[in-house]
């Protein structure tokens, strides 16, 4: 049994076991390269670490709650935040971790090492996976190493890694993981050099930066670059680059520090240097047969290889180019701060711009032409902010799932979703919509005529205070029961406001989110203080962001739902004006563009209704138990309200659970009378899952058919734990 | 006869290698039967399952705890009929708690490690069947009891 093998040990047979980066490495030792030391921990170990904890099946488990072209990515996201949690909570084994330890002692003595994915994948020529999994440069100690072993086995289970695979059509089952720990060389200048240039097969490319180059491969830092002549080993071409950071060693890890001045003003490598460089290169191709890309590293005067393998060719680009749009899914705590800056001074700002404009338009006093006309301006203004919805706003919930990923690497929590629970209670504009709702709902309960005559429609001589709350209310957050994007259908009576505030007063006011309060600093508390010195700041930092993301997820609707009022404002003055002409109130004949703009309006694309139940065949199914994700831990029962259009939600009462397509923030103010919450669309950061975990509200998300197989008042179960929705009592 | 010990270590070779049985439960006089991951005590007196809440076997066995357990070793082979052993339990089944509930999850997640975010699920109850009896069934026919004392 293999569990760790050096290079210098490492034979052909191995080849499997030890991955195509291990294995290559291995080469290099016995081709006489100048290598810095590294062994390899098979993927065997891997193996018997998924068989002795169970592992293995676990993660099946977790990957086959259902079909995985079912999945929306936010799903497979979850999915792999759980896996990750799983190994990060799950030790090796005792037997295992002491023949590691033993090998990893005698051979790096407390010295910083590189851990780096050397997946048996990688090694099929069709596939790169160069960056997809995930290496760690400069750790220290054995306990420390172990650890992230089992942070690059995880990586095999990453969002992005789940996908890749699936695209390019390789089993997730079969997929295995050798890891190589490799002594950090810490060089003054590191780089890449390829022995023959994609572009030209005459050519060769020398990459260069100061300080080490994980700078260069992760992009942080621009290289210097040179052009190279494969038949005379003469620099044909030389690009100097900026030159104003560099990649340095940390207390632990890595930072991207200024790069000193005097270094800045220099190329990192000579001409003779890079003439070196460019060779070791072709020694290489000459070694391995083909064309290399070789990373490499110099100290003070000794030129180390640190990885080598075959270039990519231009047949396996595509793949190339496939996976870059996979390794974006993950933005940068850098991109994302650009981004926040972005939303929160200029698109937000610029929305709530536009739908004041829009508001100050007096529609009643246009001609038909010129309402018509607006009717069009105000389309294409909301057509504008949800395309910027989908492209900026969408994009930057990323910031929950950097800072997820942080805070679970650093707490390794029980339950992977906790970090949530730091991000909540920022004042969400909903949650500011729901307290308003209650203090309406107050007014009703402390005043017993005002409930006589709104629970018989007597909407005449309502008192004059609660109406200037209700209008003050809609002028604030709109109409509850418009449907955000691009609907065109919306109440006009104020019945279904009316018939939410009555449902409401009739209950105790439900507390929101005091649940988590005294958790939530507590919580903080200890995250910051998992950080030391300087990383403390970038800890808080971190936490700022996820929180301005965690907001903005609830937030942008409720923004975008301002201006789509303004469209539908228009609408209703138009279809006004019809109506009165039909019904004689007035004998002005609506013009044309009128009626044409509305019929336009109508045939605009919408999106397609779930809706669709499957013909029988002779036999009633009847569904029993539904598994989606578990969004919100709690076990609650109650009847079912399926929400299939916005005018459903006036029809909710106390204790329902909510079905529903998705919980769009702008229907959240049925939330504080639900007791559960079940959504088709999957995911834990989704709005639904947001504000359920925010009123404590057990909720599955991602059951594709629940709005087709659930009817209103079935009997439901939600447990909130597993993601099990049950339909029905148990009698057979 | 085969002696009692031997017929014991058969009756525990076959709780340890099989991974699911059969639970069946009644309601209304309709039996039901429903698959679990189970776990056996050593002495082989009591039974051990998880099931959630919500399901109709925790409903069923809620209101009736007389239950019926079938393990069996057949893998779907012709060779099954001669080869394959059945063991039948009736018996008594009860939800136990802490911290009963926490030793025996210790021995349920050695065998059924998979199994843990399942089993510590506040949705789910660890259930106890106390055995009576025993049914072997071996070589197509031969039917043994073991009354449980």
């Amino acid at each position: 049994m293999h569990w760790i093998i050096s290079a210098e040990n490492i034979n052909q047979k191995d080849r499997q076991k030890v991955g195509g980066k291990g294995y290559a490495l291995a080469l290099l030792v016995k081709g006489g390269f100048k290598v810095p030391k590294a062994v390899c921990v098979t993927s065997f170990t891997y193996q018997e670490y998924l068989s002795q904890t169970g592992l293995r099946e676990r993660i099946m488990l977790e990957l086959n709650r259902k079909s995985f072209k079912d999945m929306r990515w936010e799903e497979i996201w979850d999915c792999a935040t759980r896996i990750r949690n799983i190994f990060l909570r799950k030790p090796i084994p005792v037997e295992i971790e002491k023949e590691l330890k033993k090998l990893i002692t005698t051979q790096f003595k407390g010295k910083s090492v590189v851990v780096r994915s050397s997946a048996p994948d990688e090694d099929a020529a069709s596939a790169s996976f160069a960056g997809l999994h995930e290496s760690f440069v400069n750790v220290k100690g054995a306990d420390e190493i172990l650890d992230h072993i089992r942070k690059v086995w995880a990586s095999l289970w990453s969002d992005a890694a789940l996908l890749y695979r699936q695209e390019i059509g390789l089993d997730v089952k079969k997929s295995s993981m050798a890891v190589v720990i490799q002594e950090i060389v810490v060089g003054d200048k590191s780089g890449v050099a390829f022995s023959k240039s994609p572009n030209d097969g005459a050519q060769g490319i020398v990459e260069s930066v100061y300080g080490l180059n994980q700078g260069l491969v992760d992009g942080a830092v621009e290289p210097d670059r040179w052009i190279m002549a494969r038949k005379n080993h003469s620099v044909i071409s030389h690009t100097p680059a900026e030159r104003t950071r560099w990649m340095i060693p940390d207390k632990s890890g890595v930072q991207c520090a200024v790069l000193p001045d005097e270094l800045a003003k220099l190329p990192p490598l000579d001409a003779q240097e890079v003439i070196r460089v460019f060779k070791l290169a072709l020694d290489a191709e000459g070694f391995f047969k083909s064309p290399q890309d070789l990373e490499w590293t110099f100290q003070k005067n000794d030129l180390y290889v640190l990885q080598s393998r075959p270039i990519t060719t231009l047949s396996s680009q595509k793949e190339d180019d496939s996976r870059s749009w996979y390794l974006s899914l993950h933005r940068s705590f850098e991109n994302l701060k650009a981004l926040r800056e972005k939303i929160e001074n200029e698109l937000i700002p610029g929305m709530i711009a536009d739908a004041e404009e829009l508001a100050g338009v007096p529609l009643p006093e246009l001609t038909d032409k010129e309402l018509a006309a607006e009717i069009d301006r105000r389309w294409e203004v909301n057509q504008k902010w949800t395309n910027i919805y989908w492209e900026e706003f969408i994009p930057f919930a990323h910031g929950i799932r950097l800072f997820g990923q942080i805070y679970n690497d650093r707490m390794r929590p029980e339950d992977p979703y906790e970090f949530v629970d730091l991000l909540t209670n920022t004042d969400m504009a909903s949650l500011e919509r729901n307290q308003a709702l209650e203090a309406l709902a107050e007014m009703i309960r402390k005043n017993r005529s005002l409930a006589k005559k709104l629970t018989a429609g007597q909407y005449s001589g309502l008192e004059p205070q609660f109406l200037e709350g209700v209008e003050q209310f809609v002028k604030k957050f709109g109409d509850l029961t418009c449907a955000v994007t691009g609907g065109t259908q919306c109440e006009q009576a104020p019945d279904s406001l009316y018939k939410i505030l009555l449902e409401m007063a009739a209950h105790a006011p439900t507390a929101t989110g005091r649940r988590k309060l005294g958790k939530k600093d507590i919580l903080k508390e200890k995250f910051i203080n998992a950080f030391e010195g300087e990383e403390k700041k970038m800890a808080a930092e971190l936490l700022d962001l996820g929180r301005s993301s965690y907001q903005l997820r609830d937030d942008d609707n409720i923004y975008l739902g301002r201006v789509e009022a303004q469209l539908l404002a228009a609408v209703r003055e138009a279809r006004q004006r019809i109506d009165d002409f039909h019904a004689g109130r007035t004998r002005q004949k609506v013009t044309e563009d009128l009626i044409r703009v509305l019929e336009n309006l109508d045939h605009r694309p919408q999106s397609q209704s779930p809706y669709k139940q499957q013909p029988g065949d002779g036999f009633v199914i009847q569904p029993r138990q539904l598994i989606g994700q578990p969004a919100g831990p709690g076990l609650a029962k109650g009847p079912a309200r399926v929400i299939r259009k916005t005018a459903d939600l006036s029809e909710f009462k106390f204790g329902e659970i909510l079905i529903c397509d998705a919980v769009d923030p702008n229907m959240t103010f049925v939330i504080p009378l639900a007791a559960g919450v079940v959504e088709r669309r999957g995911g834990m950061l989704i709005h639904g899952a947001i504000i359920a975990r925010e009123y404590g509200l057990p909720c599955v998300t991602g059951i594709p058919d629940a709005t087709a197989l659930i009817e209103n008042g079935d009997e439901l179960t939600v447990d909130g734990y597993l993601g099990i929705v049950t339909i029905g009592s148990s009698d057979i | 006869m085969e002696p009692t010990e031997e017929i014991q270590s058969r009756l525990r070779d076959l709780c340890n290698s099989q991974k699911l049985a059969v639970v069946s439960t009644q309601s209304g006089g309709q039996p039901y039967a429903s698959l679990v991951a189970f776990v056996a005590s050593e002495d082989l007196r009591q039974i051990f399952f998880v099931t959630a809440r919500t399901t109709r076997k925790f409903a069923y066995l809620t209101k009736d705890s007389r239950v019926a357990v079938l393990i069996n070793s057949s893998t779907n082979e012709e060779s099954d009929f001669h080869d394959a052993i059945s063991i039948t339990v009736i018996g008594t089944a009860e939800e136990i708690r802490d911290p009963e509930k926490k030793n025996i999850l210790v021995r349920y997640l050695s065998k059924h490690p998979y199994l843990e975010d399942f089993a510590h699920s506040p949705s789910c109850a660890v259930i106890k069947v106390t055995a009576k009896s025993y049914y072997m069934v071996r070589n197509f026919q031969n039917v043994m009891e073991l009354h449980v004392d």
